[in-house]
């Protein structure tokens, strides 16, 4: 039970601190949300800054190009991201922590030169296929069908969630090759985003703009050589795919929330209540400092599940534990926010020298993340039935 | 950094697991509370495990081990409510001649968390000496000195309560750094014994979940009831990861703020241990609200476990006051 960092551990973060620092400032401030071009541009550019500066695919292979550093590396190096503000990773999301990794898993040899190297240097951007509007927590109903012609598939149905589906140029697609089953009739494709056929609609979400579309799909060709794993093996694929997203994927979020709740204490320091401030409030206090030990408590979690999974190479059905509290602290933290800016958080631009849209984009961000990646709810039935033994519901 | 429990440290939880297990059964309880809440025979072979001295150096006939090491082992004592001051001779063992083996039974009280006007001593009847923490400096009082009054009937059937109207000052036996670092040592392993109630109300709710039958079924096929054992153990494993990062902060500094990861640990295991006791008397349905039914022993120890070294309310605070200034 040692949480010391090694001497090489704090070397590296030395490194990594000073280039940061450097780095960081010198990209600039992120674009407008609704300027596609421009956000590609700035998050893509930024990858290219971490290849180049060798702290790209932290947790990838070396073979493919990543800096398979260890765990505790992987650990400073979320740390030292958070503190730094760096930006977020955007529009590389699905490639680095979705696509790439599979296709390492999963990929052929020349899927895998295809599209690898590509997604860490920020030179291809992947969005995600897997949801229907039929097939949300059910993932596996869905109906997207592929039929053989050929040398191809031919696709038709409808994608919805689609992050970041205006920016890319693959998508991960899941369609059905095998109506009569359901988890074993299902294929997984690359999907070129200029494929004829494809008819991509922005699908703006309640924080007002938005990374989601839907992608409809009309007779599109895939080649047969686009699919990864074997024909009616995607859901196998697929699975590889969402125990990475329940891992250490949000790693850095969760560390930055502290970044978020010393900016929330900034601010109720400054705005008044009568004739103090909301700081001289003791049931705020009290309500930081409950928050504060569970976001201490969340990053000892995190540690706790990066160790155990040197075992075992992935991680763990802790996962699920992580990612249910994480969503509802955040959300917790984002209402503590939103009350501590007043009527001022009536805005959507900042007034009185308040971070407004800053805590409201974020309390309005945080509602999703109890629905993605699995709701809390299947999350709940994930812990109860492989954790704790309850019986399975109907799948 | 390795926060994985090290193999001697998951031999160290499993033997005292396992002699917890054996020893006193869920079952039996209410037996002991016939017996006043204290088990001499039982005391000692808890001082035979080392429990007590198990933080004492080696050079000095203790078990030479740590307060992560310390932490594991007060879980286990936790989940099966093993009665008795072990937490107070634990950390009078090294300062109280006789505590490290369990010859001398301490006892002890907290005046450093903010309830002062209320002096109720835990097992006096067994004690052979008090230990007392005020914010100037550690004291020793003389139990057979005090003029107490037997509590009637205490909330925790396991807790036997005085009463003490007057508290003599007592001999000094240590300054304020020594109270407050026995404090924080104290905070860190009532929060161990929190997480063990975690635990065990989990197992307990667990079980009858897969026993008890309605509308044809077993309960915990429903999700409704599969939700609330999810919440347990989330809050399971949060408060894990926080005692864990006390106990290895408490044994090298250099990876934090003590004074932040125990009031974390004691906050946030306190929340687990209350809300999995309720979860848990819920879970039972009806015979969950009987005494014949054991799971309010965990909720009324927990009660007990919460009021000392600092409520969750005071630990609020105090983090709160660390964020303010950036610690």
């Amino acid at each position: 039970m040692d949480l010391r960092y090694s001497e090489q551990d704090e070397i590296f973060r030395a490194e990594l601190g000073a280039w940061l620092d450097e780095a960081v400032p010198a990209h600039g401030k992120p674009p407008s949300k609704a300027d596609w071009p421009a956000r590609r541009a700035y998050d893509t550019g930024w990858q290219r800054k971490l290849f180049d500066a060798g702290y790209a695919g932290i947790n990838w292979p070396k073979e493919f190009g990543g800096r398979d550093a260890s765990l505790t590396e992987q650990l400073v190096y979320y740390e030292e991201i958070a503190r730094a503000g760096a930006p977020y990773i955007g529009v590389n999301f699905v490639g680095m922590l979705h696509g790439g990794p599979t296709l390492i898993a999963e990929g052929t040899p020349e899927q895998k030169a295809n599209h690898v190297p590509f997604i860490l240097r920020g030179e291809q951007v992947w969005c995600q296929g897997f949801s229907e509007p039929g097939a949300g927590s059910d993932l596996a109903a869905l109906s997207t069908r592929a039929v053989r012609d050929g040398d191809d598939y031919v696709v038709n149905g409808h994608k919805i969630w689609c992050s970041f589906a205006q920016a890319a140029d693959y998508g991960e697609l899941l369609v059905r090759t095998n109506p009569d089953e359901k988890h074993a009739g299902i294929s997984w494709l690359i999907l070129p985003m200029d494929a004829p056929g494809l008819d991509i609609r922005p699908l703006p979400t309640l924080v007002g703009e938005g990374e989601f579309s839907e992608v409809f799909l009309e007779d599109v060709r895939v080649p047969v050589a686009n699919r990864v794993g074997e024909e009616n093996d995607g859901w196998r694929v697929t699975n590889v795919t969402l125990r990475f997203e329940r891992g250490t994927a949000f790693a850095s979020e969760m560390y930055q929330l502290r970044e978020f709740l010393a900016e929330l204490v900034g601010v109720a320091k400054r705005v008044t209540r009568h004739d103090a401030t909301a700081w001289d409030d003791a049931a705020l206090r009290r309500e930081v400092g409950h928050i504060s030990a569970e976001l201490d408590a969340l990053w000892a979690m995190v540690k706790l599940s990066v160790c155990q999974s040197t075992q075992t190479g992935v991680p763990g059905l802790g996962g699920s534990a992580i990612k249910l509290f994480y969503s509802e602290l955040y959300q917790r933290i984002s209402e503590l926010a939103v009350r501590v800016l007043g009527r001022a958080g009536l805005s959507r631009e900042d007034v009185a020298g308040l971070p407004s849209e800053h805590f409201l984009a974020r309390a309005m961000q945080s509602l999703s993340l109890s629905i993605a990646a699995g709701t809390s709810q299947i999350q709940r039935n994930i812990v109860s039935e492989r954790i704790l033994g309850m019986p399975k519901e109907k799948r | 950094m390795d926060f994985q429990l090290t193999e001697d440290q998951q031999a160290l939880q499993s033997g005292v697991r396992s002699f917890c297990d054996g020893r006193i059964p869920v079952e039996q309880l209410p037996e002991i509370v016939e017996q006043g809440g204290f088990d001499r025979d039982l005391w000692r072979e808890v001082a035979e495990m080392g429990v007590f001295a198990l933080r004492v150096p080696e050079d000095d006939g203790g078990v030479g081990l740590g307060a992560a090491d310390a932490v594991l082992v007060f879980a286990e004592l936790g989940r099966r409510l093993v009665p008795g001051p072990t937490i107070w001779t634990h950390l009078a063992a090294g300062r109280i001649e006789g505590a490290d083996t369990g010859d001398v039974v301490v006892g002890g009280l907290d005046l450093i968390g903010e309830q002062r006007d209320v002096i109720l001593v835990e097992y006096l009847d067994s004690l052979d000496t008090l230990m007392v923490l005020r914010e100037d400096g550690v004291y020793q009082i003389d139990p057979r000195t005090l003029k107490a009054e037997p509590v009637a009937v205490p909330l925790d059937p396991l807790t036997p309560l005085h009463h003490v109207a007057e508290l003599p000052l007592g001999d000094r036996i240590g300054d304020a750094a020594d109270a407050t670092r026995i404090w924080f040592d104290g905070g860190a392993i009532a929060a161990a014994q929190l997480l063990g109630i975690a635990e065990s109300t989990l197992e307990l709710a667990t079980q009858y979940a897969l026993t008890r039958e309605q509308f044809g079924r077993i309960i915990g096929g429903f999700q409704a009831v599969k939700h609330i054992l999810a919440d347990m153990f989330v809050r399971q494993e949060v408060a894990r990861a926080a005692v864990y990062a006390a106990g290895a902060t408490i044994d090298d500094p250099v990876v934090g703020d003590v004074a932040r990861a125990v009031s974390s640990a004691k906050l946030v295991a306190g929340d687990a241990a209350m809300k999995n006791s309720r979860a848990c008397i819920q879970v039972h349905g009806g015979m969950g609200y009987t005494w014949e039914v054991p799971a309010h022993y965990f909720l009324k120890r927990t009660w007990v476990l919460e009021s000392v070294f600092g409520t969750g309310e005071e630990h609020e605070m105090r983090i709160a006051d660390l964020v303010s200034v950036g610690r």
